[in-house]
């Protein structure tokens, strides 16, 4: 048994201050962090993209990651898909009492692996501990900045008819990956979640192809949900041919067993990009050539017709609408 | 190719489609599916889109979640009140409607404790950790899930539980189809029968089908492959005069069903009479606790009743069941019934028709 969390070392005294410098500072530390006062000074050169984001992920650790990575990733990709370059996080960490010390010490190394790789620092933080029963073991908000480095930024408002949709590799991977954690079941072949920075793959991207009109990364709500987003953003149709979607067999059928659509689970590592058609070879030549963008593919187009909904041709060549879910997706009776 | 994929083989399934067309003869026919994985399974696959304008698919009572009769979801929502109870329950009825807009996710956020398992077993787990609280698995599902409940409840017998209980509010699939037929508004000239429920069954409940009615029936798989046999099956011996059962999903299905299944559930339970959402009571559609189980019988043990409670005013769930309208053609499809704001729990069951319809049909017009 490790050491526990006390209510003290949330209190803002010598407690405090032991666990930032402990943990914190030893992990996430950086010149603009060490000034430690009440606020983090930057100079920024243009414009700014900001994105926040609070990770309540249960289970804490997963297959290919953890609430501390998870917490990096998700918001520099949100920043990202504005095509910004991200270059600072601030972070709020929501302690439960009791919570295993050595498990946050994983936890924010791993944040700090996770900030290496992106090439972000983490300039501002707090700590807070509630009581036991107050949180669940580990509660993480983070912040993003970067400087925007394409105008117009890609939105979802700009998607086009004509335009293609392009989405950067396997489907539903993280999600089905948590839910079967939490549900303690185990499949044939492992299951990983994807979750992975993609800020320099959408740099290349945006750099390469001012042309890019749309960047999403499908996390709640998955591929299906922020497609219909953007269709509803822009006031277009978009069609999606159903077998140019990859979902890995092991996800295929760890879903088929829980009822589950992988169309709506979460992704933490894939970009959606929507574009010129004439720009689409160039598009997938990029992304292939990024690791986390190897398995990249048109899965569709965006449409005049339909405004606002999502088409699904099937395989057999039929079609059928792909909506919203109204809440989370639920396992099924039979 | 793989079995499987051969089952989903556009080539192969575009022949099947050609001979139904062809089956079809010029006559326009109308089928029914009495299984909510059938109508989710015929709309993702496109097969809906596909099918000649002559036939046509109508959606029949096949989710378990649809036909639980508004005072069912009315006693387990008031179950779900008690300090002492904890509920547990597949996740489908989470959102189901109740009287005066209630149910068990709102229950939850008020603080009724309510746990969505996977499986019956996980709440005997429920039940294990929380001995000084009466755990309350909500029995609900067709012949296909009963089985493993009842096995459930075996297995909480064996480990001396007593803090364990069903609400038993299972359903049975033949007695249904009986009701149906015996209905003159109804007019189904072929029915696809549910796969997984035919499994524990068999086909001989279904034998009335083709000898009392004169319907043919096929228990069709799930994959497109599947779905487009059986309605043609359906066409041709409709087209041949020659009713019959037929089995086309023998690599899950045997003509004889699942004894040992049944073995189970017929220990544990007995056929009663059941209540059907819009549709009323079914003589022995049920199942109740037999003698040896009554002590599991959450009715009895917890002192629950079903009061009579009135349909929602506006909802046509009854006519939608029974596949006299399709969900569209209900007033309140879209309108006022729509998945944010259900008004028959059709409208919030993955597998429901109305969900089914709102969620995957392009045209909604009359006649889709």
């Amino acid at each position: 048994m490790g050491k526990k969390l006390l209510l003290d070392q949330g209190s803002g005294g010598l407690a405090s201050h032991r666990l930032v410098a402990d943990v914190f500072f030893r992990h996430l530390g950086n010149t603009i962090l060490a000034r430690m006062d009440d606020a983090a000074l930057i100079r920024p050169k243009g414009p700014l993209a900001v994105s926040t984001d609070s990770f309540t992920v249960d289970p804490i650790f997963f297959p290919g990651g953890d609430i501390g990575s998870l917490s990096v990733h998700g918001t520099v990709n949100d920043v990202a898909m504005l095509g910004a370059r991200p270059l600072y996080l601030t972070c709020g960490f929501i302690l439960e009492e009791g919570f295993d010390l050595d498990d946050l010490e994983r936890i924010v190394a791993s944040m700090a692996m996770a900030a290496k790789k992106a090439g972000v620092k983490v300039i501002a933080g707090d700590t807070k501990v509630v009581p036991r029963g107050a949180a669940d073991k580990i509660f993480i908000n983070t912040t993003g900045i970067g400087e925007v480095v394409v105008s117009p930024a890609p939105s979802g408002h700009r998607a086009r008819p004509g335009d293609v949709v392009i989405v950067s590799g396997s489907i539903g991977d993280h999600g089905l990956t948590v839910l079967s954690q939490r549900q303690g079941l185990s499949f044939e072949a492992p299951v990983h979640s994807d979750c992975a920075s993609l800020n320099h793959l959408t740099l290349k991207l945006v750099k390469g192809l001012p042309a890019v009109h749309v960047l999403r990364d499908p996390t709640r709500g998955g591929l299906a949900t922020t497609v219909n987003e953007i269709a509803l953003q822009s006031g277009v149709g978009v069609t999606l041919e159903e077998t140019t979607i990859l979902v890995k067999p092991v996800v295929a059928a760890g879903c088929e067993i829980l009822g589950l659509d992988p169309l709506y689970l979460a992704n933490e590592g894939k970009i959606i990009c929507i574009l010129p058609e004439k720009h689409a070879a160039k598009a997938l030549t990029i992304m292939r050539r990024d690791p986390l963008g190897r398995e990249a593919r048109v899965i569709g187009r965006v449409t005049a017709e339909n405004p606002g909904k999502v088409v699904m041709r099937t395989g057999l060549g039929g079609h059928r609408l792909m909506g919203m879910l109204e809440g989370e997706q639920l396992p099924r009776i039979c | 190719m793989n079995s499987s994929e051969a089952l989903r083989d556009p080539e192969l399934c575009r022949g099947v489609l050609g001979r139904i067309e062809e089956a079809m003869h010029g006559q326009s026919l109308r089928f029914m599916e009495v299984c909510g994985t059938h109508t989710v399974a015929l709309f993702r696959s496109g097969v809906h889109s596909l099918l000649p304008k002559s036939v046509v698919h109508l959606t029949g009572p096949g989710c378990p979640v649809c036909v639980t009769h508004e005072s069912e979801v009315a006693a387990y929502l008031e179950l779900a009140e008690r300090s002492d109870v904890i509920i547990a329950t597949f996740g489908d009825l989470m959102r189901v409607p109740g009287p005066g807009g209630a149910s068990l996710k709102k229950a939850q956020a008020e603080g009724a404790r309510v746990e969505v398992v996977y499986s019956p077993i996980d709440a005997l787990e429920v039940a294990g950790k929380h001995p000084g609280d009466k755990v309350v698995f909500l029995g609900i599902g067709f012949e296909t899930t009963a089985p493993t409940v009842a096995a459930t409840v075996r297995v909480a017998r064996d480990r001396g539980l007593a803090n364990f209980f069903v609400m038993p509010f299972h359903k049975l699939v033949p007695p249904a189809i009986d009701a149906l037929l015996s209905d003159p508004a109804m007019c189904i000239e072929g029915f696809m029968l549910p796969g997984h429920v035919s499994a524990i069954i068999g086909l001989e409940p279904y034998r009335p089908l083709a000898e009392k009615y004169g319907i043919p029936s096929v228990v069709a798989g799930f994959e497109p492959l599947d779905l487009l046999q059986a309605i043609l099956l359906m066409a041709e011996m409709k087209r041949q005069g020659k009713p019959r059962v037929v089995n086309n999903y023998k690599r899950v299905v045997a003509d004889e069903g699942n004894p040992k299944a049944r073995a189970v559930l017929y220990e544990v339970y007995q056929p009663g009479d059941a209540l059907w959402r819009g549709i009323g009571t079914i003589p022995g559609s049920g199942l109740v606790f037999s003698e040896a189980y009554k002590a599991f019988d959450a009715f009895e043990a917890l002192n629950v009743t079903l009061k009579e409670s009135k349909p929602l005013p506006g909802c046509r769930c009854g006519e939608v069941l029974k596949g006299i309208m399709p969900p569209s053609e209900c007033p309140l499809f879209a309108k006022a019934c729509t998945p944010a704001t259900p008004v028959g729990p059709c409208m919030v069951s993955t597998e429901g028709s109305c969900a089914a319809y709102h969620k995957y049909q392009l045209d909604l017009s009359p006649g889709h």
